[in-house]
């Protein structure tokens, strides 16, 4: 796969980031330091270059018939503005990625966000559904065209009002505005990935530069504080925490069931989840008793018997206690269970806690 | 952007650094390994009395990004383990030539040094 830059590459290069491959984009991993920027979003405000994220319109008559065919959420209960939380499923139930799935503020068409290096499959599964099913609308896969910010913390509202043009402060979670950024045109959508308030912004690629430097007294962060951040707050990373092949999930098991509109007539994999709403295993977080770091695919175990493995973990640099999401029997699922995590052949305690680590930890 | 690397010690092509002192030696990771793991989160050390080889892992040190060992590059016995680093793991990104060394051992016999670097040659190794 031929690596993809994001239009703001050089800039990041020149301003001396550390670079990871990430879904097949050439993208900053961090800027500074991980806690640096991990600390600025969860204290004050940080930007994020969210470039690699997908970017699909779906227009014409059928739109909100193709989306709700496809994804498992109601796009008819959208108003113009509107964002709402997503998967996408296979037929077998089982999930291929998450999205977010704004209604433009004119009214005139969806676009949703599949996760980096997704967006052609999905653009082709949308184009290939439409026309196996006569509906009349128009898929374009505009993730070339586009570049995507995110500005998130508890600064952020402020920090992008004083930037944008027009009030903002009134757009509520999960909705979106037009506005304009340093002579830019921004969708700006109060939506994020890092447990914060803030805005996701998307604009012209060719654009990238004047929005970037609207913010250029903001802590830039890169994909590795994205990671601690996201974990912190108990959402899932596509690819990892679910996968098609490598970690076939539903969304019961991976607790997104409060994205499932049973009440529509169709969508693709509703079938095979009739009989998937009491899953076997569940996604459980977990908080460790002692100092080791959980990693991807450590074995969960009970009573020195494995019963599920991690599918992301770190030393938490809010909690300051090592957290990890995985998948375990259904039977010990329940938040005070105490489990394991084998590390280098030894078994580290650990306690199931909510996946929700942050919320938990605020409450 | 350049990474510290003393002259008196003796380094590794892995990224350790060595200050003999007599018949021990201090070990610790460098200044451009530290920067390269990024923030660092955990270390595990041997216990004392601990027998390595050459080439045996002695400590190994989780950064946020990753899990990494680290490799002693002579042989000897374990006398020291720095307790500080295993409370603050941070002491061995802030400072990893002074309170982020790793272990002291007793070398089995002189060491080696033709086999390790000099910080001129390991300053033009990570140019």
């Amino acid at each position: 796969m031929s690596t993809r830059k994001p239009p703001l590459y050089e800039k990041h290069l020149q301003s001396g980031a550390d670079f990871t491959d990430f879904g097949g984009w050439d993208m900053p991993v961090s800027f500074d330091s991980i806690r640096t920027e991990h600390a600025a979003v969860r204290d004050s405000v940080g930007i994020f270059d969210v470039s690699h994220m997908g970017e699909v319109t779906v227009g014409g008559p059928d739109a909100a018939e193709l989306m709700n065919r496809l994804t498992t959420n109601d796009v008819t209960e959208l108003d113009p503005g509107d964002a709402q939380y997503a998967c996408i499923l296979s037929e077998d139930g089982t999930l291929i990625d998450d999205t977010v799935v704004y209604f433009q503020p004119d009214g005139e068409e969806y676009l949703f966000v599949p996760n980096a290096g997704n967006d052609e499959a999905m653009a082709d599964r949308w184009t290939d559904h439409a026309g196996a099913h006569d509906l009349e609308a128009t898929v374009t896969n505009r993730t070339g065209e586009l570049g995507m910010a995110a500005v998130q913390g508890p600064d952020a509202v402020e920090t992008v009002q004083t930037a944008a043009t027009g009030s903002l402060e009134d757009v509520s979670r999960f909705s979106a505005r037009d506005t304009t950024i340093n002579g830019a045109d921004c969708l700006a959508a109060r939506t994020g990935y890092t447990g914060e308030d803030g805005f996701e912004l998307l604009f012209d690629a060719d654009d990238s530069e004047a929005v970037w430097e609207a913010f250029a007294d903001v802590q830039p962060c890169g994909l590795g504080a994205r990671d601690t951040l996201r974990l912190d707050a108990g959402l899932l990373l596509s690819g990892q925490d679910f996968h098609p092949e490598d970690e076939p999930r539903t969304p019961y098991e991976a607790r997104l069931g409060f994205v499932v509109d049973d009440s529509k007539p169709f969508f693709v994999g509703q079938a095979a989840l009739q009989d998937a709403a009491d899953p076997e295993e569940l996604l459980v977080g977990l908080e460790l008793d002692e100092r080791a770091v959980p990693r991807h695919g450590y074995p969960i175990l009970h009573d020195g018997e494995q019963l599920g493995h991690v599918t992301s973990g770190t030393m938490s640099p809010t909690l300051e206690v090592p957290i990890a999401l995985g998948y375990v029997d259904a039977a010990y699922a329940d938040e005070g269970t105490s489990l394991a995590v084998e590390i280098r052949d030894r078994a580290a305690a650990a306690t199931v806690v909510s996946h929700r680590f942050l919320q938990e930890y605020r409450d | 952007m350049t990474f510290d690397a003393p002259d008196g010690l003796y380094y590794t092509e892995s990224h350790e650094w060595i200050d003999p002192d007599g018949n021990t030696a201090r070990i610790g990771i460098t200044d451009f390994a530290q920067d390269e793991l990024g923030d660092i989160v955990f270390v595990e050390l041997p216990a004392t009395d601990t027998e390595l080889d050459a080439g045996d892992e002695l400590a190994v040190i989780e950064s946020i990004k990753a899990v990494s060992d680290v490799y002693t590059p002579v042989a000897g016995v374990v006398v020291a383990g720095n307790e500080a680093v295993g409370a603050e793991p941070e002491l061995v990104n802030d400072d990893p030539y002074g309170d982020g060394w790793l272990i002291e051992v007793e070398v089995d016999e002189d060491l080696d040094t033709d086999s390790l670097l000099s910080a001129a040659e390991y300053r033009d190794q990570i140019e």
